[in-house]
């Protein structure tokens, strides 16, 4: 089985749902020559030539709303945001039409549209490279959000993403786009949305995550144990909208204890949902508090962006803090 | 006009918008009238040209070193001094992050500029976002990184400029790719149906990272579109600097008449898009040789070099200046202190809001936390 980092492991899936249906089409800008600035698409001019692979104007909402349109009409449109932190001009096309148009056509119109962007930070992208948006679509009904945390699981729900019926949202954290290498199977598979991954088995504290948080969330295990004697079961989420409370709630039957890691900001972050929906349907599972360890509620600053995201020492606290209450 | 008439364009605006207004050539020779412009003028020029183009190597050199996170070149560029070099200090400019010649002409010195790249404790932006520039105290509004963003901020201030009944106008910068998208329809039509002071200054490099310009619009010229909006535009040979320079006073003229005018600089971005980009991927290295002989501070060079206004050897002799002043410059800004670690929770609102105290507190206690248990997270 072959090895492959997340950039090759989106490029195959791309690569192959093409091969396998005429109707899928990838535009974007700088995705054909240019292979896309994190080189996504690379290659794919090549084979699928530029009717196919379209390097687009400058315009997210030219983008979104194009595709909209290519959506509304046989195509399955997988459009490249080149930085999620740009698709603020795209919003009324996301928002008020690829969500909406199933729902105010009755259902005589669909939007089989996929939204693809890099996100997040860690690469000293600054204030406009590095943003966590994810919330502002969960919130949008008519949308599923979905982010994935490596190779295997972004080929699987990239190629389902293609074949849903309604719009994706799908994000990818730029950070560990090359970093992170896994097998990744030759064949066609593809990951139900709305599952999670539970990534480690741990008793004592449930820590749900996604995107690049799983690794850091990974790499502070080992500390946790040998300095609070705890053992931490860590949930990827994959899917952001909806869900999987299942796997949560099974968790937490065994754990008690409830943390949820995010990049994105605090306030009305997904971890605000997570904790509300635990607290409103299951607060018999709880011991204690549920701690979110977040981005803080600023704009993503350009300096000191590790003290700023998400850290191993955050998380340590968190889980003292959720043991000792 | 009514309603069920014809309406004619006039064919002189046609042609301003269509032709290209140029007045020294690529080899420095004169092919135009050239406009009254004093020697020491013409020197200015020469000179913020030469520091822009130091300073673009030395924060591409400082980007290698890993010091400086992404760096836009700006070779091929330089020639929008002569847009900004006419305006006064009370007006208002609002660049593009590949402009370094516009913030050396506004007057920020290499000094500031290389604080704010480092971003180390003297940057006056704090640590917001890289490759942006700007100061209250030169009226130049640090640019947003996505494109165009800036081009209704300068409409709506020189509406506010009007309004307030000053006789001050803004400058606004951007490039061809920004054309594309929707704040330059909004900015034009405002400025268009507002009538505000307004001069817009397209630099269009030809490519937008990949995407070169027949694949951006296909009108006829940038300059064309403006004209639709109702704004007088023309375009002129951008890597001419003194037809950038006069081309700027007549725009300038106009916009404080209270009329809104478009310039389309017609240039060549010799560089890659930013130091993250890889231009062999979809432009020809051939092409680029080609478009070095267009350059602007060659053909400035050749043509005072001809007309005795440089004497041999002056030209290095000015480049080794500025390249050893920046070298000192940088060498002291990479001595500073980075900025409080605490830095990004300021500025966000003007007043104290209670989510922010509390998350302050929780990030302090993050750091000891850290220092306690001896991890490294930067």
């Amino acid at each position: 089985m072959p090895v492959m980092n997340m950039v090759q492991a989106l490029n195959t899936a791309l690569r192959e749902e093409m091969e396998r249906d005429d109707s899928v089409v990838v535009l974007g800008e700088d995705v054909g020559r240019r292979g896309g600035v994190f080189l996504v698409t690379e290659g794919l001019i090549d084979i699928f030539g530029e009717e196919r692979v379209i390097d687009t104007p400058l315009t997210e909402l030219g983008i979104v709303g194009f595709a909209i349109g290519m959506a509304l009409n046989g195509l399955r449109p997988v459009a490249e945001i080149q930085f999620i932190d740009f698709v603020y001009e795209a919003f009324d096309q996301i928002v008020s039409n690829a969500a909406k148009i199933r729902f105010r056509t009755g259902g005589m119109y669909n939007v089989p549209l996929v939204i693809r962007s890099p996100c997040c930070g860690g690469i000293k992208g600054g204030m406009h490279h590095s943003q966590s948006p994810e919330s502002y679509f969960i919130h949008t009904a008519g949308l599923y959000t979905v982010m994935p945390s490596g190779p295997y699981d972004a080929k699987g729900l990239l190629k389902t993403s293609i074949r849903v019926d309604d719009p994706v949202i799908f994000l990818e954290p730029k950070s560990i786009y090359r970093t992170v290498k896994e097998e990744v199977p030759e064949e066609d598979y593809t990951i139900e949305l709305g599952r999670a991954k539970k990534v480690l088995e741990g008793g004592d504290v449930t820590v749900v995550t996604w995107g690049a948080m799983v690794h850091m969330v990974k790499s502070a295990a080992g500390l946790i144990k040998e300095r609070l004697g705890a053992e931490i079961e860590v949930i990827d989420l994959r899917t952001l909208f909806p869900f999987d409370k299942d796997m949560i709630i099974e968790s937490l039957e065994k754990t008690g204890r409830l943390i949820v890691v995010h990049e994105a900001p605090k306030t009305l972050g997904l971890g605000a949902e997570i904790a509300a929906f635990i607290a409103e349907h299951h607060p018999e599972l709880l011991y204690g508090p549920i701690i979110r360890v977040t981005g803080y509620d600023t704009p993503f600053p350009l300096a000191h962006e590790k003290l700023y995201m998400p850290n191993i020492a955050r998380l340590y606290l968190a889980v003292k803090k959720v043991l000792e209450y | 006009m009514s309603l069920l008439g014809r309406v004619d364009i006039d064919p002189e605006k046609l042609e301003k918008a269509t032709g290209l207004y140029r007045v020294i050539d690529e080899e420095g020779r004169v092919v135009g009238e050239f406009p009254d412009i004093g020697e020491e003028v013409l020197r200015d020029l020469l000179h913020y040209m030469i520091r822009a183009r130091v300073l673009d190597e030395w924060l591409l050199r400082l980007q290698r070193m890993g010091k400086v996170a992404i760096h836009a070149p700006n070779k091929g560029q330089e020639a929008i001094v002569g847009a900004v070099y006419p305006l006064r200090p009370e007006d208002w400019v609002f660049p593009s992050y590949r402009d370094l010649g516009v913030y050396l002409v506004r007057g920020m010195s290499e000094e500031e500029i290389l604080d704010r790249a480092l971003y180390n404790r003297d940057d006056p932006l704090r640590g917001s976002d890289f490759a942006i520039y700007g100061h209250r105290k030169y009226n130049m509004i640090p640019t947003p990184v996505p494109v165009g963003n800036q081009i209704p901020h300068a409409v709506g201030a020189a509406y506010a400029m009007k309004y307030r009944g000053l006789d001050t106008i803004t400058m606004v910068m951007f490039g061809d790719g920004a054309t594309s998208r929707g704040d330059f329809h909004a900015g034009l039509n405002f400025a268009g149906v507002f009538k505000t002071p307004t001069v817009f200054v397209c630099e269009n490099n030809q490519w937008a990272i990949s995407v070169p310009l027949r694949r951006q619009t296909r009108a006829p010229t940038i300059a064309f579109r403006a004209l639709s909006y109702g704004v007088d535009a023309i375009r002129v040979d951008g890597n001419d600097v003194v037809a950038m320079y006069k081309t700027a006073i007549d725009a300038i003229t106009q916009a404080r008449r209270g009329e809104p005018f478009f310039i389309e600089m017609v240039t060549y971005r010799l560089g890659s898009h930013t130091t993250a980009d890889d231009p062999t991927r979809y432009r020809s290295e051939e092409e680029v040789r080609r478009m070095e002989r267009y350059e602007p501070l060659r053909r400035l060079r050749k043509y005072m070099e001809e007309h005795g206004y440089l004497r041999e050897g002056e030209y290095d002799e000015i480049y080794k200046m500025y390249y050893d002043h920046v070298e000192k410059a940088a060498r002291e800004a990479l001595e500073k202190p980075p900025l409080p670690e605490d830095v990004f929770f300021e500025n966000v609102y003007g007043d104290r809001v209670w989510v922010l105290e509390l998350e302050k507190e929780e990030f302090y206690e993050s750091l000891r936390i850290m220092k306690e248990l001896g991890l490294e997270v930067e």
